[in-house]
Parts: structure tokens; sequence; C-alpha cells
């Protein structure tokens, strides 16, 4: 191509694009000088230099708009909405026609007539008619005009003013002079900048390695002109990646005229705000964005939104709001788009997604709001009952989501019905080279991404952390939240022995999405600097790699892919790769929900282990043969200056062979029991679920602990055996007022262990499987005196129940006592910004019945008061 | 521009050296068969190397190695052709270039430069075993020994 031609092409696309945005800001502020004068000398220009090269299709619209703007400049026509939209045409056909040359080098053939009759006009003074949409190239004008021509005719077209050509060429000239910024900065071709990236990168590559040759000698002369070496490679690393910096204004340019023709074309009013638009990044990282922003701010503009109508009918602003925010956070991008529409449709995404037999109605039932947003990331997965020109077509979010992983990026969706919906998309700064942690595994070598790295954890050998099991499946107990582990060595079907038990081991805790999960890995080495090479295209069916590297000893090195292995081993919702995946992980969800109890395991007749939760037994005993009494048909022992019966658990205490006996020690308001075991075997932290009920009376169920089926005791059955006015004496004594309790716990397990431990201290109580199931006691009119309330539950959770009973007047006043596994002081302090009363460790026994007792009496007061 | 003068001198550059170079073969053993690969094609004859083990990838993918600041994949052709792995890794390879990325084919033995007679050229024998028809382009009869032409595309289209 002409280096001319290519010039101008350049210059012209880049004014193109700030004419759009200035042509808005026209739009609103009419009045603005400075703005109407940029549009005209872009405008202005465009047409000089195509006279100049000979361009005369292009010429005539850039001539007919220019004479509108030259009247608005003048202030002898106003820019109206319908004039600007005539000029935003022209400017459209522009574009078309630039396209061409681009792909041709000669304009396109076509009928601009239309257009120009339009822009005309409206320099006349009319009204017009917007033109028609850009005619097909068949009913084309001959473009055989010679240069000659063009250069001696002013452009033709009957209501044009001629203008003399060669003047305009000589201002144009004129133009770049006047700012003295355009002398300090040249144009370079991006191929330039591409090359001395991937140049620096070897460099640096090349330093590496002889930084780690270096260090092997001792005193070595190379080392302090190696270590400027270094500093200087560093230094034009830094400055090389600046080149390629680019503001993210630069990928934001076009969204205004977007989201003000999806206004026109809706009939919504919309306003869209910009922050940050001077964040820079990468152009490489640039591209790969602008489309998926392109299309969420659509998404935003078409479905996000409501119609003015609904907007006005729902009690909000007319105007609906779309905001782009870009800021820098720890050496990435982070990027939101949010608006304040209509949220997520959660019911009609859950229909649609077993519709489409993604998920079964039992398995939505059990997924939490956000796990079922995640299906919109899904290929083919839309909600809009209407297919628009504008979106709705199901082709979309899972685009947007997959373009945004491969720069490594990770995307976040948070939306409330009613309230809008916010997505957040973080993205690395650069891609050409990222900072990676090595691993080794079965003696392999591995990077993974400083990115996804949230910490390490050292295991076994020694350590105080160990690995343990559910059935198998290897967790850590990392700061009392479970964390799921991946043993990279089978991931990668990298031959292992049978895992070292209690070996030393690593563990890589890696962020993706919302979930953290644990790699296990033998070793970990330093951290490098890597250049991320994609792979070769016979391995990029390998989703756990995101490409492979050269480490600074020469060696070749795969780097893994942290968002792969999530949608490989099924973690994390919101990746949303494959269906399992969602199931189980909303599945973990809820089970970790029930989260891990504190058990103790006992043997007591027969071999297989029994547990009680530690919580509910006050003391561990042995007690002699010898000091157990009998008052007829029951057994007791002098305890602690009381009587306390005893109940054998499948035990013969006339065995004369056992000299003590293991005692279990159940422990309300004064009284005890001791419940005879055989052996006391052990305190295990487990997640417990109840997998197979039980007929057997005292035995609530089995379930899988330590690895070990284990039978789970129903303590209410044996504290009646022991007295049967266990549970009566308490009654007795509170009867009349006994306080009504609600109890809502999603574990089976829970509301089991809860109930009889609430009845024993002398309340009703009604259990709730679900928050929802809870409110809709409400809607019945039940009432209650108090509610005890799990925090996390599938579905809805504990604190936006919170909320909606505060929300309510009719429970609004209730003491609300949240339970739960985890009591740090923001989750205390977020439990009572939802509503909640008081805060207490799910397994603290005494601490539940302390604050339940206290909420009530608080509640007493203020009523008495 | 700068880009169409570089698509354009590979292209001249092989029609220089195509007419001699047709011929010309660099020759290497796998699984103690004679085999030919245009010599064109061929960018580097490697020794044994270090190879990275790539988890997950087909077997025929020994791994990746570092030539020269270049990231090459390795595979083994004794695999690919379903032969009988001879011995040890410690093998030879030949690099080629297929579709811009860069195959380093790991084979027994590599042997010379040759000539080839097209007169000595035949189709391949239709008794020949599905896998080695599928790699062959055709057969030279070489004096005391066949040589098979493999064709690098086809190998490398894993």
């Amino acid at each position: 191509m002409d280096d001319l031609l290519a010039d101008f092409l350049t210059e012209t696309n880049e004014s193109l694009a700030e004419l759009d945005t200035a042509l808005i800001r026209l739009e609103q502020s009419p009045d603005d000088q400075a703005t109407l004068s940029l549009i005209f000398r872009l405008v202005h220009t465009i047409k000089g230099t195509c006279g100049f090269l000979g361009l005369p299709r292009l010429e005539k619209v850039a001539h007919a708009g220019e004479n509108v703007l030259g009247r608005f400049r003048d202030g002898t026509l106003v820019p109206t909405p319908s004039a600007i939209t005539v000029i935003l045409q022209a400017i459209d056909r522009i574009k078309l026609i630039v396209a061409g040359l681009e792909a041709t080098e000669a304009e396109p053939p076509g009928d601009d007539s239309a257009l120009i009759g339009a822009l005309n006009a409206l320099m006349e003074g009319g009204t017009p008619e917007p033109a028609a949409e850009p005619e097909p190239a068949a009913e084309a004008e001959p473009v055989v005009e010679t240069v000659v021509e063009t250069v001696d005719i002013a452009p033709a077209g009957p209501a044009v003013a001629p203008t003399p050509v060669a003047a305009d060429a000589v201002e144009v000239a004129a133009v770049p002079g006047e700012s003295g910024v355009a002398a300090q900065t040249i144009r370079v071709s991006v191929e330039v900048l591409e090359d001395l990236m991937t140049l620096v990168s070897e460099l640096v590559l090349a330093r590496n390695q002889l930084l780690q040759l270096a260090r092997t000698q001792a005193n070595s002369p190379f080392t302090v002109p190696l270590q400027r070496l270094s500093h200087i490679t560093t230094d034009l690393q830094e400055g090389v990646m600046k080149t390629r910096m680019q503001p993210i204004g630069n990928a934001w340019n076009k969204l205004p005229r977007l989201v003000r023709d999806l206004a026109r074309e809706t009939g919504k009013k919309i306003e869209l705000s910009m922050h940050g638009a001077e964040t820079e990044l990468d152009r490489q990282v640039l591209e790969f964005i602008k489309d998926p922003l392109t299309h969420m701010v659509r998404n935003s503009a078409d479905h996000g939104l409501e119609t003015t109508a609904e907007r006005r009918a729902a009690g909000k602003p007319e105007v609906g709001r779309i905001s782009l925010n870009a800021f820098h956070e720890g050496g990435h991008i982070i990027i939101e788009i949010a608006d304040d529409g209509r949220g997520l449709n959660t019911r009609r995404i859950a229909e649609k997604a077993v519709a489409q037999g993604l998920a079964t109605e039992a398995e939505i039932a059990q997924m939490s709001e956000t796990a079922i947003h995640q299906f919109i990331f899904r290929a083919g997965f839309s909600t809009a009952a209407q297919v628009t020109a504008v979106s709705g077509r199901g082709v979309g979010m899972d685009v947007v989501k997959t373009n945004i992983e491969k720069i490594g990026g990770t995307i976040e969706l948070r939306s409330r019905e009613g309230r809008g919906t916010t997505v957040t998309i973080k993205i690395p700064l650069t891609l050409a080279i990222v900072s990676a942690l090595i691993v080794e595994c079965a003696r392999e070598r591995f990077a993974i991404p400083q990115i996804s790295v949230v910490e390490l954890v050292r295991t076994g050998g020694g350590s105080e952390t160990a690995i343990e099991r559910i059935n198998r499946t290897p967790v850590l107990r990392l700061r009392d939240r479970l964390l799921p582990l991946v043993r990279l060595s089978s991931l990668l079907a990298l031959e292992e022995g049978e895992a070292q038990e209690g070996a030393e081991s690593f563990i890589v805790v890696a962020k993706v999405g919302t979930e953290n999960f644990g790699l296990i890995v033998d070793r970990v080495f330093d951290t490098e600097e890597i250049v991320v090479k994609p792979v070769a295209p016979i391995l990029r069916d390998i989703t756990l790699f995101s490409g492979n590297t050269i480490l600074g000893d020469g060696s070749v090195i795969m780097i893994l892919d942290p968002n792969g292995i999530a949608r490989t081993v099924g973690i994390g919702a919101a990746s949303g790769a494959d269906r399992t995946g969602i199931v189980e992980a909303a599945r973990a969800e809820a089970g970790a929900s029930g989260a891990r109890t504190s058990l103790l395991l006992f043997r007591a007749g027969g071999s297989e282990p029994k547990a009680v939760p530690l919580g509910l037994v006050a003391r561990l005993e042995e007690i002699a043969a010898e000091r157990i009494e009998r008052a007829g048909a029951r057994a007791m022992v002098q305890y602690r200056g009381q009587l306390m019966p005893l109940v054998p658990m499948g035990v013969d205490l006339d065995d004369a062979s056992v000299a003590r006996r293991p005692v279990l020690v159940f422990s309300d308001g004064g009284r005890s029991m001791g419940l005879v075991v055989d052996e006391i075997l052990d305190v295990v932290e487990d997640v417990v679920n109840i997998q197979l009920g039980s007929a057997r009376p005292g035995i609530l169920g089995s379930a899988v602990i330590a690895e070990r089926a284990t039978e789970i005791i129903d303590t209410g059955h044996w504290l009646a055996l022991a007295s049967e006015d266990w549970f009566a004496s308490r009654r007795n004594a509170t009867a009349g007022a006994r306080p009504h309790l609600l109890v809502i716990d999603d574990s089976a397990f829970f509301r089991h262990m809860l109930v009889p431990v609430l009845t024993a201290a002398g309340y009703e109580v009604t259990a709730a499987e679900t928050a929802d199931a809870a409110l809709k006691l409400r809607e019945q009119g039940r009432r209650f005196d108090a509610i005890v309330s799990d925090i996390e539950m599938p579905g809805m959770d504990g604190f936006a129940f919170a909320r909606a009973v505060r929300e309510d007047p009719r429970w609004a006043a209730l003491p609300l006592v949240a339970l739960t596994s985890r009591v740090a002081d923001a989750d205390i302090l977020r439990g009572r910004e939802a509503g909640f009363t008081d805060y207490v460790a799910k397994f603290d026994r005494e601490a539940l019945l302390a604050g339940i007792a206290q909420v009530l009496a608080t509640r007493r007061e203020t009523e008495v008061a | 521009m700068s880009a169409t003068a570089e698509i354009t001198r590979p292209a001249q550059a092989a029609r220089g050296t195509n007419d001699e170079a047709r011929d010309v073969y660099v020759t290497l053993t796998v699984g103690g068969q004679l085999c030919g690969i245009p010599v064109l094609s061929v960018r580097d004859i490697l020794g044994p190397q270090t190879i990275t083990r790539i988890p997950l990838a087909p077997p025929e993918v020994a791994g990746s190695l570092n030539l020269r600041g270049r990231i090459v994949t390795a595979i083994d052709l004794r695999r690919r052709l379903g032969v009988a792995h001879a011995g040890s890794g410690a093998s030879m390879s030949v690099v080629v270039e297929h579709q811009g990325e860069l195959y380093s084919l790991l084979v027994d033995n590599v042997g010379e430069v040759m000539r080839l007679d097209a007169q000595s050229r035949e189709q391949n024998p239709p008794t020949l075993a599905p896998e080695w028809r599928a790699f062959s382009t055709g057969i030279f009869r070489l004096s005391g020994e066949l040589l098979v032409v493999l064709d690098v595309a086809t190998v490398l289209d894993l």
C-alpha cells in the first residue's frame, strides 16, 4: 500500500474515533465552542486530505458534513439530536469508505446522494429525514474520476459550495504544526513495538540465565557488570512495556456513541459515566477486552436497564445509569461495569437452565442465587424473551468469559433483582512477562502464575498442618476453613507411589474467581519472571496449561493455568465449564454450610465407630468398675457429690473383666448422666453428612467420618433413657412460659442435634430447613419468641434472612441469634449489620443456651419497659 | 509495506532453489527402517537433548525442548509410526517446520543428505501397513535398501 495512503488511513481512523466522542459531547452541550471547533477541524482535515489523495467519494461526504458543521460553528444552526444523527450517519459512511480503502486500496463504489441530500437540506436549515442505510454496492456510481479531475473540480453535488481544494490542503498541512504536543510524539508501527517486546523478553531470559550462572561462582569478575546489565535490562523492560501501554479510554471511546444509539433505538434514557479512562494497560490486553466490554455495556443498556415507564413504576429515576470504572490494584487492572437496572432474573435463569438440561430442579433448589447466576456464562444461554437486534441471541457472556480468561483474567458477577448488576473484571497489566512460582511435582517442574497464588502452606514432615481426607478426597483445614485440595501429580497423570502419607509436601493456595483451592506439590522453588509463550497447536486442547516458557537455566517448563485446573476438577461454579462442576460446587457449598464439626469418636457395642458432637459432651471420665452402683435396674455412680445415672450403650456392665469404664458425661442444668462405652477413640473434625438414616433408636444415621463409616448417635434418645424426666423437668420448671424458638439450619444433622438440646433446655422448638421455609412460616402468621439461624445456607443465607426478618414488621422485633462455624470479628460485625442480635459459635452449646437466654431476657426487659 | 515484502521473500527463495533441492532428502532410521524427509522442510539436526515431559499430551509427544530460545515440540517418530522403541531415549532428532511451528522428530539415527533419482521412486505398495501408508508419500529403491519418504504434514497432524 502507498505510504501516503497508509498514513492517511491511520490518521483518519484516529480522527473518526475522536469524532464519535466529540459529537456526543456536542449533543449534550451544544454551546461547547471548543468541541465544535475540534469536530470541524477533524472533518475538515479528512476532507482536505482525501481531496489531496484523490478520493472523490470520501471527499464529497466529508465536504457535505463539513458544511453543516460549519454552520454549527458559526452559530447559525443548532445541533439538535436529529441533526447530530445525520452527522453521525455521515461519519459512519466515512468509516465505511475508509474500511473499503483499507481492504482494497480503492474507494468502494456506492451512492451517497441520499445522505448528501440530507446533509445539504440540513445546511439549508431544513429538518432532514435521516438518510437511508448505506446502499448496496450494486447501484454504484462510476469511480473512475481521475486525480486531476478531483483536484480541479471542487466536489460536485448540487448544493455544495465550491471550496478551493488547494487552499484546504495548505491549511491541512498547517494543522499539525499548531499544537506543540504533536512534535513531541512520533508514530511507530505496532509491529516494531511487538518486535522490541519480543527481543526484550529474550534479553530478560538471557539475563536470568547469566545471573543463575553467576550465582554458582563466588568472586567472579563478572558479578558487578552483570548486576549493572541486570538493572539496565529491567529498566529497558519497563521502558518497552511503557511504550505498549495505552489508556483504557481507547477501548471506551466507542461506548458513548453505542449507548446513545441504543438509547434512541430502545427509547430508554441512559446515562453513561466513565471513570478511570486514563488507566493504562498493555495494548495487547486492551485489544482482548475491547469486545467483551462493548458487549457488556450493550447488555446493560439493552437488557439490564428497564424502559423509562418501568423505571418510573419501580420508583427509580427515569434515567438509567451505566457506569464504567477502571483502576489499578496490585499489578492488575480492575474494570467494573455496573448498571442500576432490573438485575438478573434468578427464577428465569433457573427455569432456562432446567429447560436446557443444564441442571435438574433438585439441583437448582440447592443452589445459591449466585451459583444460579453463573449459568449466564454458559454457551448459548440467553434469557432474553425476545431476540433483539442488539443482544439476546445467546452468544455473549460465555464468549466474554472465555476471552477474559484467555488473557489470565477473572470475571465476577453480582446482581440483585431490581437493583442492578455489577460485573467485575480483573486482568493482568501485561501478558508478555509474568511473575511465576516454580514448583516441582513427580520430578517435573511447572510454573504457576503468581497472580493466582494466594499463599503457600507446608504440610507433613513435622509441620503442624496435615492433609486430611474425606473419603479419599484430600482437604486442608486452613484458618477454620476447609480448602479443597488437588494433587497435581494425579491431575497431570504423573506416576506416583500412592501418596506418601505424612511426607513433606507443599500446598499452593490458588484463587480462581471467588474460590480458593490448594494444589499439592512436592517442592516449591523461587519465583521467576517468565515470558509466556503459547504452546504448540497440538497441545492446545490440554486446558491445564496456559503456555510454556524457558527458564533461566535454559530448560523448558509448562505454565499451569489455575482457571483450567479449577474447571477440570469442578471447583468454582463461576467457571461454568461443565455441568457437573457447577452442581458439585453447589453441593460443596451446601456441604460446607454444614461445615466442620468436632466429633468424639468412640466404640460402643460393635466394632464400628460411633460419633457424637463434642460440643454436647461435658466431660470424659473413666470410672472404676467397682464404683458403679445399682439401684434396681439402674446403674449409677457417685459423681461430684451427686448420683449420676449411667446408661450402657451396648455395653455389658456386669462384665467383671473390665476394670475401668470410659464414660461420656452429658451435663445440663446441674444434672448429669453418663453414657458408658467400650472405648474412646479420638476427637476429629470433619464435615458431617449423614448419608443413611437409621431406624434404630438412639442412632441418627451413618456418615463417613475420618474415612470410616460412623454411626452418629442421637443424644436425645440416650438422655431420655437416663431419666425419663430429663426433658420434662425443664419443661415443668418453665411451664406456662415456654418460649418458642424457630431454628433454621440446612443441615439435617444440626437440626437433629439442636432440637433435643434446646428442647432439653426448656424451649419449644420449630425447625426449618431453609430461610425460605422459615419465611413461609411468617406468612402463615406463626409467632415465635426468638429465632436461631445458621449463616451459611444454600439459597438465602443467614445475612439475607436476617435482613428479610428485619424488613417485615411481623418478626422485626424478634431476637435473632446467628449460629455459625465461623466466628471472626468481621463476621460478627457483618451479622450485626444484617440484623442479628447475637452471634454464637455453632458447637458451643453453653454459649448458645446462654445467648438465647440473654436475648430473651433483654427482650422481656424492653417489653416491660 | 514491509509485511508484503516478507511474504514474498521466502517464496522467491524457494523458487530459486526448488528445482535442485526438490529431490534432496535427509535420511534417517526409525525402528530400523530407512526413511527420508525432504531437505527443504528440515531446519536442524540435533543430538540428544534435554526434553521436558508434557503431562496429558498425546503419547507421540515426547515433550518440548529449547532450541536456541525457541520452544520446540518433540514428537517421538517411533511411537508415531508404531515401531518398537529402540533402546534408550538418547536419540537424535530432526527439526522441521510445520505451519510456522517447529517440531523435533525423535529418530534412532540421522544419516546423510542425499539426492535421490526420481527414476527410482515408486508408489507405496498397497500391502503396506496402514499407519505407514498414511505417512509415506512413496518409496525409493536404493541399492540394497528401501527408503520411505515421510510426509511431514501428515506425521505432525496429531
